[in-house]
């Protein structure tokens, strides 16, 4: 049981950083709080990629002495596999990106609310709802436009 | 006269440059940017159009970017229902691009730019998706898609913010669901082309890790999809969005995601492997029961038309996932057809919605009284879209219903059958209860606001009401043409074997 | 023996109301144009319909296919006997009603007048295309066609009371054929492959035992619009309709359609020959005699003039649907006979009660003593129209009424015979007593002068015809005679 735990000890840590960053997204109050979560989530799947390509010993993937030397034929077993790694450039960028809509979103919220609480931001947008309610104006972003 | 071998990358090049473009030009001349997403859609369009055309005349098309064969390079594949999928994509965003106009113009002023740069992104991403035969192209292309609905929607009213911002912390998970799942297949197999991991793949049926990895993908498109009860995130977001916003996103961002279910479960893996080997068709029918049944009865408690709509997305979405793991030729035809008539349907409904919140300024019950009177023309699309709804022939939602039914029949779920019918019935109760409001009562007596009287309650601009009325015709003509759509395309689009 | 022929007419006769919504609604500003539109509409339709007799007498079947929608089901017409018989009462009626409602809604000044006729027109279309369906899909676009384009007329008036009537109107009306028939449908689809109206059916063979009870059940009470008990309650709310409304839609097109459909799917989906081996044509007897003997009484206790007819139309419609669940060959053709001698009986009590309330203002019949002396053509109408109902000679109802009687013989039914002879004694007495405090009240109780004060000439004109036609019919039945019995030839073969 221990041997088969220890032997695939990258999967049981991918799956328990992700674990935390999933609590972090759907358990935590602060706003913040819940984007760390989201980035500990994606680190995590990206730490599953790329030691699913990583290989003990192995070396990069570019041939050495290509030129004029001799014996050199290409032995994949000493190579890791690239293509997860690069996959993982693009999923970087992708959480990246997330990463900048999730902090913008978040500012407009604390410039909207003044809060990055959640409980105290959906307080508010309960007020907002009944203030209109009583005096049956339209939402502000209406009548503004 | 441009090579038609070269549609398939056009449908989403000519879209995708144009948002580049558009946001420079929009720097200079805010007015050229709505033109540019016109023509870049239309194109789009019409490279669509054409595509399917040669499917359905030559078969189906591989195209292969910068010319390296699979499954090294990344794929681009049309086939029957791809190609049906594109075209309503493309469409269905040609009709919301010339609806925006006004509505943008008043709702987000001098955001022009900004807007249908997204808009085409958002538009890319999806048609991206459908077009793609790389698995993970695919995540990026659903990503891109995503991070542009969330931008899209966040500039909406003060309540969109916080909505978007739940929607992109879920989104965030189905997408990492689904890149999880086909990291597995990828470790599996060492492909991440969809035909070349549908020929490895039936070797390694027993395996654990493909079973993870398929759980994985379902559970990350069921998220993308709003699948219940993963639908959460959808009613608020799409409710507060900018009206422009959700007349794009609300018609096609679920139905895209229920393509892909079908693809993963179709192209990557087998029929034979999904139905018979995983014995989880009858669990996932309930599934599509509790949702057509949930949306349905939220639905039902709502005061607001344009959230009560989108809690009709989450039914439908019912529909189409159940009708496809009925597991048989007519629930699938159903469901696909679905695809195409609930985009319509959805797109008529907002655009009605989205007209009558240009006019009154809200999007409460209250807000309809009176409209049969001052809007006719928008009423009675709004009507025909609610018949369709229901489910009332000639239009388009009676079709799709029949084929789903008779499948339900033919595979004796008639749990399936009875959650159909109900949906039938309240949609009846729910779109009759706005009609009567707008049929019977009275309009409000004009109101003083910071803006002077509030009087203009009359018929929208042509620009809204054209596309609106564009769509409602689409309705009866879909449903009448609805046996040329399944013989000439549906069909083959249903997987062999089945 | 039968020839089938191709031929557009009868998509024209389907589509001439329809078209003239356009006009119509172009000419809402200009009233006598605009009733010139539905006037020529009527006459093409009726001139189309009338062009079709010859040839199907002649022993001709016209079809005409529209356009397939799936596998197997196409909208397409198919006229023959029985949908002919029943398309040239509702076209001559809606000439009738036309002129009728010109009166009657200019008279009383109604608003959205443009809405009510195009709306007319439609409702009209969709009669036509249940008459005419090849199939029992073509049947159901139309039928929903109907419910929707009569819920704004049911509603005109758009208060809070109409706004009731409406919602439960609806609730019946679409909740039973989302509910019931949409699924029986399907079912009958799934079993079978196809949905055309054949003579001898398409289910033989294919089902039997409960399902066959089932599918029977939900049909028969699926079709709301026939108003058998339970699915009547929507009748009498529906009366809160101008009156023309009611006359034509809720004596002649609407209600006539459910028991026309629920007479069709009898004959041409159920076959005669196999509801007779299965035995299954008891239970809509029992329905059909519970629903005519309880409307008659309770239409007994009801003031308003209006509601008494509805509950009258609710037992009447069930004669049609005893006499095809007899499916003695002389039921039938009673019950095909009544769909025509009930339609011009009925139209006619409702243009009364109409010329009434336009004339006076009054609804009830407790208020109606000594009327016959200020409106004696209108009364005497009434006379023709009641006597037609009951089944007295010299009127039309005579005659569907004793085919009736002669199939419950034929049938070996006694107790339905009690059951008919019992409800024309109701009838009369429900009947009689208005006309006859109408005219021979004591004068100190009559409400109105002896003054002879008619209502316009529009609204007495329509019933004094649809009275006329009640009378001739008894003396020259034929072309509805024959109509019918070729049809019922048809099913038995």
């Amino acid at each position: 049981m221990l041997e088969f735990i220890l032997a695939k000890y990258n999967y049981w840590i991918y799956i328990l950083i992700m674990m935390i960053g999933l609590y972090a997204m759907l358990a935590k109050n602060n706003l913040i709080k819940k984007i760390i979560g989201m980035g500990i989530f994606q680190t995590a799947i990206i730490i599953f990629y790329v030691s699913a390509g990583a290989k003990r010993g192995g070396t990069i993937p570019i041939i050495e002495h290509a030129h004029g030397a001799e014996g050199n034929a290409v032995d994949v077993l000493h190579y890791i596999n690239p293509l997860p790694h690069v996959l993982m450039l693009t999923a970087i960028v992708v959480s990246v990106g997330t990463l900048g809509v999730a902090l913008a979103l978040a500012l407009r919220i604390y410039g909207r609310y003044n809060s990055l609480e959640e409980d105290e931001i959906l307080d508010r947008i309960d007020q907002d709802e009944t203030a209109t309610e009583t005096t049956g104006a339209l939402p502000t972003t209406m009548i503004q436009s | 006269m441009i090579n038609p071998e070269q549609y398939p990358i056009l449908i989403v090049i000519v879209p995708f440059l144009s948002a580049f473009f558009l946001s420079i030009t929009g720097c200079f001349k805010r007015s050229l940017c709505r033109p540019i997403a016109l023509l870049a859609l239309f194109g789009a369009a019409a490279a669509a159009v054409g595509s399917l055309h040669r499917v359905i005349t030559t078969g189906i098309i591989h195209y292969r970017l910068g010319g390296w064969p699979p499954p090294f390079g990344i794929e681009y594949v049309i086939d029957h229902l791809n190609g049906l999928v594109l075209v309503v994509i493309t469409l269905v965003a040609l009709l919301a691009a010339i609806f925006s106009g006004k509505s943008v113009e008043r709702e987000l002023p001098g955001k022009e730019p900004l807007f249908y740069a997204l808009f085409l992104l958002l538009v890319v991403g999806l048609l991206g998706m459908t077009i793609t035969g790389d698995a993970f192209n695919l995540y990026v292309l659903l990503e891109i898609s995503s991070l542009t609905a969330y931008a899209l929607i966040a500039i909406g009213q003060d309540r969109a913010i916080h909505a978007s911002f739940n929607y992109l912390i879920i989104g965030t998970i189905g997408a990492s669901f689904y890149l999880l799942g086909v990291g597995h297949l990828y470790i599996m197999t060492g492909s991440l082309n969809m035909a070349d991991l549908a020929s490895i793949l039936p070797q390694l049926y027993g395996s654990k890790a493909i079973l993870t990895a398929f759980l994985l993908i379902l559970i990350g498109v069921w998220t993308k999809m709003a699948f219940f009860p993963l639908h959460t995130w959808l009613p608020n977001s799409y409710t507060y969005a900018p009206t422009a916003t959700s007349c794009l996103v609300a018609p096609l961002m679920t139905k895209v995601a229920v393509y892909i279910m079908i693809r993963m479960m179709f192209s990557v893996f087998t029929p034979a492997y999904v139905f018979h080997h995983l014995a989880m068709a009858p669990v996932v029918i309930w599934m599509a029961i509790a949702a057509i049944v949930g949306g349905s009865l939220l639905a039902l408690s709502q005061r607001d038309f344009k959230k009560m709509l989108t809690y009709l997305i989450v039914a439908e979405v019912g529909y189409m996932v159940g009708g496809i793991w009925l597991a048989n030729r007519l629930g699938i035809t159903g469901a696909i057809l679905h695809i195409v008539n609930d985009a319509f349907m959805t797109l008529c409904l907002f655009l009605a919605a989205g007209t009558i919140i240009h006019r009154t300024g809200g999007h409460h019950f209250d807000n309809l009284k009176g409209l049969f009177h001052q809007m006719p023309l928008t009423m009675t699309a709004f009507t025909i879209g609610a018949l369709s709804m229901i489910g009332v022939p000639p239009t388009a939602g009676f079709f799709s219903k029949w084929y789903l039914i008779l499948g339900s029949i033919q595979a004796g779920r008639y749990e399936f059958v009875a959650a159909l019918l109900f949906s039938s019935l309240v949609n009846a109760v729910l779109f009759f209860r706005l009609l009567e409001i707008s049929y019977f009562e009275k309009p409000p007596h004009q109101e003083n606001t910071a803006h002077g009287p509030v009087s203009m309650v009359a018929e929208a601009p042509l620009t809204m009401l054209v596309p609106l009325l564009v769509s409602a015709i689409t309705l009866i003509v879909l449903g009448i043409y609805s046996g040329e759509l399944v013989t000439k395309i549906i069909q083959f689009a249903v997987p062999a074997g089945i | 023996m039968t020839d089938t022929v191709t031929s557009i007419i009868p998509l024209l006769a389907v589509l001439v109301s329809l078209a003239a919504v356009v006009p119509i609604l172009l000419s809402r500003k200009r009233p006598n144009l605009r009733e010139g539109w539905t006037f020529a509409a009527g006459l093409t339709k009726l001139g189309l319909v009338y062009a079709m007799v010859g040839p199907v007498l002649s022993g001709k079947v016209l079809t005409y296919r529209l356009v397939e929608v799936m596998p197997g089901i196409s909208v397409a017409f198919r006229v023959d006997a029985m949908g002919l018989l029943f398309a040239l009462v509702a076209s001559i009626l809606w000439l009738a009603t036309t002129a009728y409602a010109i009166g009657y809604m200019r008279g009383l000044n109604e608003h959205s007048q443009t809405r009510f006729f195009s709306f007319f027109a439609v409702a009209l279309s969709a009669t036509i295309g249940v008459a005419f369906a090849a199939n029992l899909f073509t049947l159901y676009l139309f039928y929903e066609m109907l419910s929707l384009a009569t819920y704004p007329l049911v509603t005109h008036h758009q208060d809070q009371e109409a706004r009731m009537s409406g919602r439960k109107y609806l609730t019946y009306i679409l909740g039973t054929s989302i509910g019931l028939v949409l699924p029986a449908m399907i079912i009958t689809y799934h079993l079978t492959g196809t949905l055309e109206f054949s003579p001898g059916g398409i289910l033989a063979g294919h089902v039997s035992g409960p399902l066959l009870t089932m599918l029977i059940l939900m049909f028969v009470l699926g079709f709301a619009k026939a108003a058998i008990m339970p699915m009547h309650g929507w009748l009498p709310a529906a009366m809160v309709a101008p009156t023309p409304v009611s006359a034509l839609l809720h004596a002649v097109a609407v209600v006539k359609v459910g028991a026309f459909s629920i007479f069709r799917v009898m004959t041409g989906i159920f076959g005669t020959g196999f509801l007779l081996s299965q035995h299954q044509n008891q239970l809509i007897i029992i329905l059909a005699a519970v629903t005519v003997i309880t409307a008659s009484l309770i239409a007994l206790t009801q003031d308003g003039l209006k509601r008494r007819l509805a509950f009258s139309t609710i037992g009447q419609l069930s004669y049609i649907i005893l006499g095809a669940a007899l499916l003695s060959p002389k039921g039938m053709l009673g019950g095909l006979l009544h769909i025509a001698m009930h339609a011009f009986g009925k139209i006619t009590l409702f243009f009364c009660a109409g010329a009434i309330f336009v004339a006076t203002g009054k609804k009830n019949i407790s208020e109606m003593a000594g009327i016959g002396r200020r409106m004696p053509i209108t009364m005497i109408a009434f006379l023709i129209g009641a006597m037609s109902v009951i089944g007295l000679p010299p009127t039309g109802g005579f005659i569907s009424k004793w085919y009736l009687v002669l199939g419950t013989l034929e049938a070996d039914q006694p107790l339905m015979l009690a059951v008919l002879l019992g409800s024309s004694l109701l009838n009369a007495a429900y009947f009689m007593p208005v006309f006859y405090r109408a005219f021979f009240c004591p004068p100190e109780e009559s409400g109105f002068a002896d003054r002879f004060n008619e209502a316009p000439v529009w609204c007495v004109a329509p019933l004094v015809f649809s009275s006329l036609m009640s009378l001739g019919l008894f003396f020259y039945p034929q072309p509805f005679f024959n109509l019918a019995r070729l049809a019922v030839q048809a099913f038995t073969g």
